[in-house]
């Protein structure tokens, strides 16, 4: 992917130690923004994207062509209104939009990272995003906002950084990435790495890339952001242009096809290598760990004002792991919103047309901002 | 019932920390956020209603006062407000020892079942009463748990709070509750508003 002329890039110089004991020096933080910064610089959000997400939230992502990943809930007159905020977003450090990456050469060897690269944490990826705000010149963020991975990221912003927003809405995500969550990603992993192009991640070298492992890996991942009821009603066991079974093992169901046709299309944007680091992020990722089991602890510092949001259909990140944030802010009298919101979409419910959603977020915002 | 909102407005303190149990949709919050300096929250059962809290600005979670009051540590609030809704609760005991755990005080308001147009409408047409204050019908009413001001009266003694203030509201007038009007009040008072103590 050669993309380089429509990525903003920021040369992060500050040294930054990863989790993993290794410093990285220099390293490349690609982001994009939308609307404009207010002359008091107090009306900026920070967006956190998900584990395949981007730095381009809204609007066409020049590089894929695509509408932006959470063009709903982003822009002119909506939920994150951009006529009113500015609005940040990076893409993740070990990702493969722009950011450091193990896409990335390696000076040393003259080829890309692989898995070279340093195995980053959720607390890194954090850590190298607050350098945005110097660079703006931003004292203090209006919210930080993401859903799924994006969402913890919004707690591990506010844990690591207290005072440096003054609302912070995680949506459909945990605190502690579960057994299940953890095995699916084990999966995707598996699926990545027993692809022979794979090569040990050294498949650029080769000029290949691991495309089916990549596709299976993003398969499974897809059902699990939808919900069974969601997935009966738009599939059924409809069948894919044919009257009848073929007693074969093409994609005789519409489900079949559409999984093969979202894994296809995901390799042509996505690193596999990238892959496999950030779903590592997120296995990783434990914040009441980090303050000795005690969640509250995490949050102990901040007097940001928390928005939870869950939905009814996520299986993924339940409402309950949502509930557990919330119970734990409440447990330090800290200021905290919740709502579960009804839907059939699972846990992509949040990237999508959700007019409750989209209302809440809208209404939480509006009205802070107001404060 | 804006004259039950501000009673209740002057049972509480400057500078306190209010959890409003049952929140509805935020008229009570409104009221006391532009009335009186408190930090307030809410919780509310309805998704609706949740909505409606948050486009008013409030800070209100989605939940279930019977469960979700565990959450608070003891003594999180100095006042927890609970307005007409304890007869709705499958376990009351529990909300109200929850109520006392959560909150320094509460604050609790029962429509009253003992008024006499509750009870005429019974001896007279011998059906579940239906009136202005209770407008369902006996299949489909959330209130599973009709009191009346004496039984709440009673009810502190068994299960061991104290009554702090105990006001009555008829005909939108204020009065207070002893043990020497307990019967008139009981008989003639559409609302019944307490203030107790652990």
């Amino acid at each position: 992917m050669n993309v380089k002329e429509n990525i903003k890039t920021l040369i992060v110089n500050k040294p930054l130690k990863l989790d993993c004991g290794q410093t990285i020096n220099e390293f490349p933080l690609a982001y994009e923004t939308y609307g404009s910064l207010n002359k008091d610089k107090n009306n900026a959000i920070l967006v956190f994207h998900a584990l395949t997400g981007d730095q381009f939230v809204t609007g066409k992502n020049p590089i894929t062509n695509k509408d932006g990943w959470w063009s709903y809930a982003v822009g002119p007159n909506k939920s994150i209104d951009t006529n009113k905020y500015f609005v940040i977003c990076a893409n993740v450090i070990g990702g493969c939009m722009g950011s450091f990456g193990p896409s990335h050469k390696n000076p040393k060897t003259n080829k890309s990272y692989g898995t070279d690269f340093p195995v980053i944490t959720i607390n890194d990826i954090v850590n190298a995003q607050i350098n945005l705000l110097d660079n703006f010149g931003i004292r203090k963020l209006f919210s930080v906002v993401g859903g799924s991975m994006g969402g913890m990221q919004v707690l591990q912003f506010v844990s690591n950084f207290p005072d440096k927003t003054k609302t912070a809405v995680p949506i459909a995500c945990t605190a502690s990435h579960s057994a299940q969550n953890i095995a699916f990603n084990e999966l995707g992993r598996q699926a990545i790495t027993a692809d022979h192009n794979w090569s040990k991640g050294e498949y650029s070298s080769n000029n290949t890339i691991p495309n089916k492992g990549l596709a299976v890996a993003r398969m499974a991942a897809h059902i699990t952001y939808l919900s069974k009821k969601g997935l009966q009603e738009k599939f059924g066991r409809k069948l894919q242009e044919r009257d009848d079974l073929k007693f074969g093992f093409d994609a005789d169901f519409q489900i079949e096809s559409y999984l093969r046709y979202q894994g296809s299309v995901f390799v042509d944007r996505f690193d596999a290598n990238s892959y496999l680091y950030i779903t590592r992020a997120m296995d990783y990722f434990d914040l009441a760990k980090q303050f000795k089991g005690n969640l509250s602890n995490a949050f102990i510092k901040t007097n940001a004002k928390f928005f939870v949001i869950s939905f009814t259909s996520d299986w993924l990140y339940p409402t309950q792991e949502n509930k557990d944030i919330v119970i734990a802010l409440n447990a330090i009298g800290a200021n905290v919103g919740f709502v579960e919101i009804e839907s059939d979409k699972g846990h992509d419910s949040f990237l999508l047309d959700v007019p409750d959603f989209l209302s809440a977020l809208k209404n939480f915002l509006d009205q802070s901002y107001k404060e | 019932m804006k004259l039950e909102f501000k009673i209740i407005a002057d049972l509480l303190e400057e500078n306190t920390r209010i959890l409003d149990v049952g929140c509805d949709d935020g008229t009570l919050m409104e009221f006391l956020k532009k009335n009186k300096n408190v930090d307030i929250r809410g919780i509310e059962i309805s998704k609706k209603k949740v909505q409606v809290c948050i486009s008013k600005g409030l800070t209100v979670l989605e939940g279930n006062a019977e469960f979700d009051l565990k959450q608070f540590p003891e003594n999180s609030f100095d006042y927890v407000v609970l307005g007409q809704t304890l007869q709705a609760f499958v376990n009351p005991e529990i909300v109200i020892k929850e109520l006392l755990r959560v909150g320094k005080k509460a604050i609790v308001t029962i429509p009253n079942f003992g008024h006499w147009r509750v009870r005429l409408n019974l001896l007279t047409k011998g059906t579940m009463p239906v009136t202005k204050t209770l407008p369902n019908d006996w299949y489909n009413t959330p209130n599973i748990h009709m009191c009346t001001i004496k039984d709440f009266v009673k009810f502190s003694k068994t299960i061991n709070f104290k009554i702090y203030k105990s006001l009555a509201l008829m005909n939108k007038n204020v009065s207070n509750i002893n043990n020497s009007n307990l019967f008139f009040k009981n008989l003639f008072a559409e609302l019944g508003i307490f203030l107790i103590e652990k």
